[in-house]
């Protein structure tokens, strides 16, 4: 099973369920740390790294030799990748999306793939979880292909948790995509509010089943909660805005450390999302 | 010669569009005569992406040889250069004051792009 965690808005708390969950649960698991523009997983996990791997996305480049400036490559590209000005062919690989086009349009084989760095992504070990993280190439502006990569590293069979990205675009849908639950985090604010509910509209048009994690649950005011109730989104856990779990997460600790008691509750979520999945609550 | 003006009307008085890629239109002026070519840039305006490279494409297949604009992005820099169209930024008025001021000399060309890409 895999379980996306995300939220729209940030810093509502996706990595501490997603870290608190993964080490509170029996049996394997597996934490993708989807949030490949700052991961940010690893800082409480600290999983010794064992592999590190470069990926990069394919890319043209023109060989002008066999180029008869025909500009069908330009025509399909919709991202404006690729220029064919005067007697030359010029390319932005910063533009480009990797869809391949321009090579299949192309006549007379003029183009070949190369490729560009997106990032490396990183995998490794602690406590019985395995670890895999995206970490994206400063400048790189492209994220969706290393959240791929990342999640290519899904292991079949097992319990898969992944920490999406915030927002409700590209990425987020990247990360999301094909799960069998998104875990949505939120906090009962006005912008939490607000977010929650571009991320439950972006949910509903990939039919996964979803629930509701409140943070800080004490704060704030009751909207969330009534929200929910009108979209019918089950609330499976809150958590306090509580100084011991605030404390914890400063020294860059997994609260269930220092509140083990909350091991069993990270358990029964995993229980309660189990049965929601096998309803396939959510999804309407 | 044939002078490309980003416009934001459609004849020689409308005040010039300080855009490039995404400027309303584009008008190709015969510096000699005057005689002008009107390009409509609607699509270029509510492009996704890659506004000022399509612009950079259309005024280099006009055989412009010089463009006058206000602000000039790294990747239409980078078009307008390997088409040869030499680039006068920061320029503004009507598109005629824009146009004479380069007949005088008055125009100073770039050497590289002005503004900041949109990513």
């Amino acid at each position: 099973m895999i379980i996306s965690i995300a939220s729209g808005k940030g810093g509502t708390g996706k990595t501490t369920v997603a870290t608190n969950l993964a080490v509170s649960v029996d049996g394997p698991v597996q934490l993708l740390d989807c949030d490949v523009e700052e991961p940010n997983a690893h800082l409480f996990l600290r999983p010794s790294i064992q592999e590190t791997k470069t990926v990069t996305t394919p890319i043209p480049e023109i060989d002008l030799e066999k180029c008869n400036q025909c500009k069908k490559c330009m025509e399909i590209c919709r991202f404006r990748a690729i220029a064919v000005i005067g007697d030359t062919v010029l390319t932005f690989p910063e533009l480009c999306h990797s869809c391949g086009g321009c090579m299949a349009v192309c006549p007379e084989g003029a183009i070949i793939e190369t490729g560009r760095e997106l990032g490396v992504l990183e995998t490794g070990t602690v406590n019985g979880v395995s670890f895999v993280h995206g970490r994206l190439r400063v400048g790189e502006a492209m994220s969706p292909p290393l959240i791929r990569a990342v999640r290519d590293r899904t292991r079949a069979g097992g319990l898969t948790l992944i920490d999406a990205p915030p927002g409700t675009s590209c990425p987020v849908i990247a990360a999301m995509k094909d799960t069998d639950f998104v875990l949505l985090v939120t906090e009962p604010t006005p912008f939490g509010l607000h977010d929650l509910k571009l991320a439950v509209e972006a949910v509903k048009i990939l039919k996964i089943p979803m629930g509701l994690v409140i943070n800080r649950a004490d704060m704030g005011d009751d909207r969330v909660r009534t929200y929910a109730r009108s979209e019918r989104i089950p609330i499976l856990m809150e958590i306090p805005f509580d100084r011991q779990i605030a404390e914890s997460y400063s020294r860059g600790e997994m609260f269930t450390l220092a509140l083990p008691e909350w091991k069993a509750r990270f358990r029964g979520l995993l229980e309660d999302i189990k049965t929601l999945v096998g309803k396939g609550a959510g999804t309407k | 010669m044939k002078i490309a003006v980003t416009s934001t009307g459609k004849d020689l008085d409308s005040p010039m569009d300080p855009r490039f890629g995404r400027a309303a239109y584009i008008l190709i002026v015969d510096s000699d005569t005057l005689d002008v070519e009107v390009l409509d840039n609607a699509e270029n305006v509510n492009a996704f992406k890659g506004a000022g490279i399509q612009a950079a494409t259309m005024i280099s297949d006009r055989k412009a040889e010089v463009l006058l604009t206000g602000y000039c992005g790294p990747n239409a820099f980078k078009a307008l250069d390997a088409a040869r169209v030499k680039v006068g930024g920061d320029v503004s008025g009507t598109v005629r004051e824009a146009v004479a001021a380069f007949t005088d000399g008055k125009v100073k060309l770039v050497s590289g792009p002005n503004a900041q890409g949109h990513g």
